[in-house]
């Protein structure tokens, strides 16, 4: 109430007093957007659209394998067994669950860390240096962009399996280290970010190109670095195909494979069904992703908007 | 007739294969006494080695450790790559690719022609398989022999049977139905009683579809080499149609597809009511179907006569022994334990339905008293039922591809866009032109 009062004094003040200013009537800036029914009910059924597989996967992990059956779905039921839950997706299979966790874990830090790390330097040689050919490779790093990692999966394979390479973790982890949009985004990042007579300085001053990259760059590319970071975990984390065609051993499967192998085992002839651990066990794969981005989500933020506006 | 003539002719053949190859086996070993000749186990499992299989049943993880304790030289690497269409996907890109391919791998009967006929497996008859005749029921046992060979020995077997919820049954009054008739009048008695509850779901699945006209007698797929006859047209086709099409127009199956988690509801709190589905069952209802313990039951497979006993396999399948592997020998030794040796009773011990007529015929095997099943010694049902299978089955050598298409034509009459006698020729009208353009000569 003081608040609407003061704004619509101020903008009054600005404005001079009109006959038609009434209290009823708010005023609008950018600070203070016209709210709109439309806009607001919108919201909110996407938010309950995103949200709602979410608590479905809280609620139904916490059931037992019979209760799953006999219960409402977004409703509690039943003795709360979700630690119960949890203890036996942990330790199912001789603790399977946890190995899959550890090889995504594997896939993530070495797929996706060395692919923000390629994108890092990749991008940041194509926005400040000048260099024959460069147009070349921006045309190749926007088509790359265009074609899906799905569609390159089968002749990677082939590839793959001809260097002897698939049934591997490196099977996963060298198409892993491959992200056009994340050099794309470096690119434009590092061009915005890093001001060129910030780089002449250093140099005058005898730095050398490792140490200007590294003590001058590095930290003004933080933001960007986070969200091709986020970018990519969340590509390798929820990677699927790639490792379908390439991976035999159920020892080196990431957590999307292991989770369709257990829910595949209710379809199986004198297979047990074990749809209680295939829920918990995707709601212990998805924590770390949550995790990921609440922690990072102000440098993902920050790194979205940079870049959008010239200055 | 005909089809029992020439598979005795192909066995003759394997036969006279598997001599001429140990005739060769002795003459070579004076030149090379190090070679084990073929069909000595024994030493070659005592020289060791180590052999990958690709499976997905459950029972063989008990299995290898035994082998493994057994004959210590030899390291089985056991992977499950995938139930069914997964891993034969699998199978073939690493076939194509000529690297990763296991050599052992299970493959289920209606797709083991595709690969035997791709040359993808091995031909076992001579390692020691040919030896086995009478160990397995005729069904399986006829299933693995293609043409000129054995590509396989069969692991399991499912010779169908009416698996019921006795309670539904009960409540209504109800008779267990022994014709597809009687099912007929039961399907409408239960779901005019309780309009959520079906006698039982159907979707539209190929394997049971090609097992229900298989029961009826009919022979839709005729198989001699690249000569390939299909044709939805004949009796036992016609009668299994007619009986499913009215129990679609009626409405009187659950529009639920099998092994989905509405399926396990289902047949948990008595909204389906009988699975007629192959006697590999019983070990899913234990482990996955709680709510039911008690409650369900085994009878024979309906009939299309009062009185008859026909059957048909549904499901089921082999080890086979891939042409690329390095170590056949080792690999089909293994295969020969696993599914003609001590690992049948491991594998029967942990709840898998055998192909092996010794265990089938076991006293311990038929009085067996299941729990689940209300004390009901259920095998006695199912052992009878694979013996009564009907005769001269054959699939598709390209049957992998044929049940992959089987949705878009036959499935479209269980969502009520056509009739299954439309759905069955267009499903006949697609794999005629499929095989012709694989190269073998369709005929209808």
């Amino acid at each position: 109430m003081t608040t609407t009062t003061a704004s619509a004094t101020t903008s009054a003040g600005r404005r001079g007093a009109g006959p038609l200013r009434t209290r009823s009537r708010r005023a609008h800036s950018v600070e203070r957007p016209r709210r709109s029914m439309v806009l607001t009910v919108a919201t909110g059924i996407v938010l309950i659209y995103s949200l709602v597989p979410l608590v479905w996967l809280v609620i139904n992990s916490s059931k037992t394998q019979a209760s799953l059956f006999g219960s409402f779905g977004l409703w509690f039921s039943g003795d709360f067994a979700l630690w119960d839950n949890i203890v036996q997706t942990l330790t199912y299979d001789g603790g399977i669950f946890v190995r899959w966790l550890a090889n995504t874990l594997l896939y993530v830090v070495a797929g996706a860390g060395g692919a923000t790390a390629l994108a890092i330097i990749g991008g940041y040689g194509l926005a400040k240096f000048t260099f024959p050919g460069k147009r070349a490779v921006f045309a190749i790093v926007i088509g790359a962009v265009a074609v899906p990692g799905t569609a390159l999966a089968v002749p990677t394979f082939l590839m793959f399996s001809q260097m002897g390479l698939t049934n591997t973790p490196w099977a996963v982890i060298i198409p892993s280290l491959i992200s056009p949009f994340g050099l794309y985004l470096m690119w434009t990042f590092a061009a915005e970010a890093i001001p060129t007579e910030l780089l002449e300085a250093a140099r005058m001053d005898g730095a050398s190109e490792v140490r200007t990259f590294a003590q001058i760059s590095l930290p003004l590319l933080a933001p960007g670095i986070v969200t091709v970071l986020l970018f990519t975990m969340v590509a390798t984390w929820n990677n699927y195909f790639l490792p379908l065609i390439m991976l035999r051993d159920p020892d080196w499967y990431p957590l999307t494979l292991g989770l369709n192998a257990w829910n595949a085992q209710a379809a199986t002839a004198g297979g047990e069904a074990i749809f209680n651990l295939v829920i918990t066990g995707s709601l212990l794969t998805i924590l770390p992703l949550i995790a990921a981005f609440l922690l990072l989500q102000r440098f993902w933020q920050s790194g979205l908007a940079a870049g959008g506006v010239k200055e | 007739m005909n089809v029992n003539h020439r598979r005795a002719l192909a066995r003759g053949t394997a036969l006279a294969g598997a001599l001429a190859l140990a005739l060769t086996a002795c003459g070579s070993s004076g030149d090379n006494a190090a070679a084990p000749a073929p069909g000595d186990a024994e030493s070659v499992l005592e020289a060791g080695g180590e052999i990958t299989v690709w499976a997905w049943e459950p029972t063989l993880e008990a299995v290898v450790e035994d082998f493994e304790a057994e004959y210590p030289n030899v390291d089985v690497e056991l992977a499950n790559v995938g139930t069914g269409n997964d891993q034969y996907t699998a199978l073939q890109n690493a076939i194509a690719a000529g690297d990763g391919v296991p050599d052992v791998a299970q493959v289920e009967y209606y797709a083991l022609p595709q690969f035997a006929i791709g040359e993808s497996l091995a031909d076992i008859g001579p390692l020691g398989a040919a030896e086995l005749d009478g160990t397995f029921t005729p069904g399986p046992w006829s299933a693995v022999q293609q043409a000129d060979g054995i590509y396989g020995l069969p692991m399991d077997s499912g010779p169908m049977a009416l698996f019921y919820n006795e309670e539904v049954f009960t409540n209504l009054g109800l008779e267990v139905p022994t014709t597809w008739d009687e099912y007929l009048e039961a399907a409408r008695a239960i779901h005019a009683a309780d309009p959520n509850a079906y006698i039982a779901n159907d979707t539209g699945d190929a394997g049971f579809v090609t097992s229900m006209i298989w029961q009826a007698g009919g022979q839709p797929y005729a198989v001699d080499g690249t000569d390939v006859t299909i044709d939805f047209t004949d009796e036992g086709t016609a009668k299994f149609a007619e009986t499913w099409q009215t129990l679609l127009d009626e409405d009187l199956l659950a529009p639920i597809g099998s092994w989905s988690d509405e399926w396990y509801q289902g047949l948990g709190n008595g909204t389906i009511a009988t699975l007629t589905i192959g006697a590999w069952m019983p070990a899913n209802l234990e482990s996955g179907v709680e709510a039911g313990a008690g409650k369900w039951r085994v009878a024979p497979m309906p009939q299309w006569e009062a009185g008859a006993n026909a059957t048909a396999e549904n499901g089921g399948s082999a080890l086979a022994v891939t042409e690329a592997s390095p170590n056949k020998e080792l690999a089909y030794a293994f295969v020969e334990y696993a599914n003609a040796g001590d690992g049948v009773q491991t594998r029967v011990d942990g709840g898998a339905f055998p192909a092996t007529v010794a265990e089938l015929e076991s006293e311990q095997f038929v009085n067996k008293e299941f729990e689940y099943f209300g004390g009901q010694k259920v095998n006695e049902v199912l052992a009878e039922s694979a013996t009564n299978v009907v005769e001269g089955w054959q699939y598709l050598p390209f049957q992998v591809y044929a049940n992959s298409v089987f949705n878009d034509t036959v499935g479209q009459a269980y969502v009520g866009e056509t009739t299954l006698q439309e759905g069955l020729a267009d499903w006949q009208q697609l794999t005629t032109d499929y095989g012709n353009d694989q190269g073998f000569t369709v005929e209808n």
